[in-house]
């Protein structure tokens, strides 16, 4: 016992000594340093179609990659100069944090608390709330929720919103997005509340159902984020996307990407950002 | 249902990609398999040994290993190595690295376990004869050490081969990570994807780690005769 506990001291000596002798790393001429290695490191999602995905033929693609390419081009001349470091959601602000990648383009929604550990650009894309329903009986006002049954995820936006502002509304709370989408189908609650970019994308292949209600609730905004402080490449990013909000670049991107999953019947306004939103 | 089985390995680049993530994996589970064995066994010949610095050395090491999760070793290699000293590692080396700590820590213990256990009887019958300490080690504990150590290190390296797949936390992708992206986009319209896929990659696991304990099998038979 005693020998362990001399064992636990000397190891948390050395760990308290590395830590306290750690020398300062410090970010300068972050630009200069992506040009000269002729290449921006951009982390995306390798598994959440249709936002960052790796193909059949390995290559990534998705919303998220349509815009990394276009900053590849505009950086360095060359839309192949990227270098995709493939992220889980849990590690977008660690990548940032400890160099692994220059940009973070893996649907990062803008939150308070994430704005204080990194630095957002202007938004390249919107996500509110949407309600999928029955088509027999489409919900397409919140006043006829009152007293039924809604389904939600349990700590979602949708959750918050409706507890907070629409406490007449019964919520039903599921874990999963697949127990919650299969308790709509079985008839447990009159629609379902949730992101409504996923609601497009469901409703698409479950035909008998409809995106009754396509934007409620507070907007929220997803945008590249960079290191804490990387002032440069944010300047860049910003003048970047201005420039491609004026030429109409995302709407572009939405039909190569999102528009085949969507379908026709998605108003691409709901989820592209233009100029106006970002002030 | 062959249909459903040929439309995932075959569209596009599919099987490649699985092969390169089962390469990923190789590569990660050969390099630190071998490297573990090498440094495991200077590391656990130095923990039977008489000199206290490098008992509480060799202890210290071996302690903190196994106390820390392996997925909180590759985040403080692969994140806070970069973030608080500024030492940038690739993912592979930090993979590579961490496994090869792991490894050599549970190693070592081995060791030190085979070579513990052998009677006292047997080094100082040694001395008796006039061999030095190394000759010693060399042809008397050793060897006889070696045969009490293969079921362990059998164990050791198959439980390696089988952690690897944490690395995707690290963003690297290796076998099983490559295996989830293929049942991503195809299991939207395939519903038997994550089935086909999961069951190649068990086929896969099942035909790498059986050989190394058949080989196993096959020592201890060898010796025992």
């Amino acid at each position: 016992m005693k020998s362990m506990i001399k064992t636990f001291f000397a190891g948390a000596a050395i760990f308290v000594a590395l830590v306290a002798f750690a020398p300062e790393v410090k970010a300068a001429g972050e630009l200069d340093k992506i040009k000269e290695a002729d290449k921006i490191r951009i982390a995306v999602f390798s598994d959440k179609p249709p936002f960052g995905y790796v193909d059949e033929n390995g290559d990534n693609q998705g919303y998220d990659v349509y815009l990394a390419r276009r900053i590849a081009k505009d950086l360095l001349g060359d839309e192949n100069k990227v270098e995709f470091v493939l992220v889980e959601a849990a590690s977008r602000i660690e990548v940032l944090q400890a160099d692994k990648a220059d940009l973070v383009l893996a649907n990062f929604t803008v939150t308070p608390d994430r704005a204080e550990q990194v630095d957002f650009a202007k938004p390249y894309m919107k996500v509110a709330l949407g309600i999928a329903s029955p088509e027999d009986a489409p919900i397409t006002d919140v006043a006829q929720l009152a007293g039924k049954k809604l389904i939600v995820n349990k700590g979602t936006t949708a959750d918050s919103y409706f507890s907070k502002n629409h406490p007449e509304v019964e919520l039903i709370k599921y874990d999963q997005n697949t127990e919650a989408f299969n308790s709509l189908r079985d008839g447990r609650g009159v629609g379902l509340a949730h992101d409504n970019t996923l609601i497009f994308a469901w409703v698409r292949e479950n035909p008998g159902f409809v995106t009754s209600i396509d934007f409620l609730g507070s907007l929220d905004t997803i945008a590249p984020a960079v290191k804490k402080g990387n002032k440069e490449l944010l300047d860049w990013l910003n003048a970047e996307i201005e420039q491609l909000y004026k030429e109409k670049f995302f709407n572009e991107a939405y039909d190569a990407t999102l528009k085949p999953v969507y379908g026709d019947s998605v108003d691409p306004e709901t989820v592209v950002v233009d100029g106006e939103i970002a002030q | 249902m062959l249909d459903s089985v040929t439309s995932i390995f075959l569209s596009g680049r599919n099987m490649s990609r699985l092969l390169e993530g089962l390469w990923v994996t190789l590569e990660i589970s050969i390099i630190s398999v071998l490297l573990s064995m090498f440094l495991g066994i200077i590391v656990g010949l130095m923990m039977t040994s008489k000199n206290r610095l490098l008992l509480a050395g060799t202890r210290v090491y071996l302690e903190i290993i196994r106390v820390m999760p392996i997925l909180v070793l590759l985040f403080l290699f692969y994140y806070s190595l970069s973030k608080i000293w500024g030492i940038n590692l690739s993912a592979m080396s930090v993979a590579i690295l961490v496994f090869t700590l792991w490894g050599t820590a549970e190693m070592a213990d081995l060791v030190r376990g085979a070579v513990t256990s052998m009677p006292r009887h047997q080094r100082e019958s040694g001395r008796a004869i006039g061999l030095t300490e190394s000759q010693i080690n060399r042809y008397i504990i050793i060897p006889q050490a070696v045969r009490r150590l293969v079921p362990g290190v059998i164990n050791l390296t198959t439980r390696m081969i089988k952690t690897t797949p944490f690395v995707f936390f690290i963003n690297v992708p290796d076998l099983v990570k490559v295996g989830q992206q293929i049942v991503e986009i195809t299991g939207m319209r395939n519903v038997m994807a994550s089935f086909w896929v999961y069951g190649l990659i068990f086929l896969i696991y099942f035909i790498i780690c059986y050989p190394i304990s058949r080989f196993s099998l096959y020592l201890e038979r060898k010796w025992e005769s």
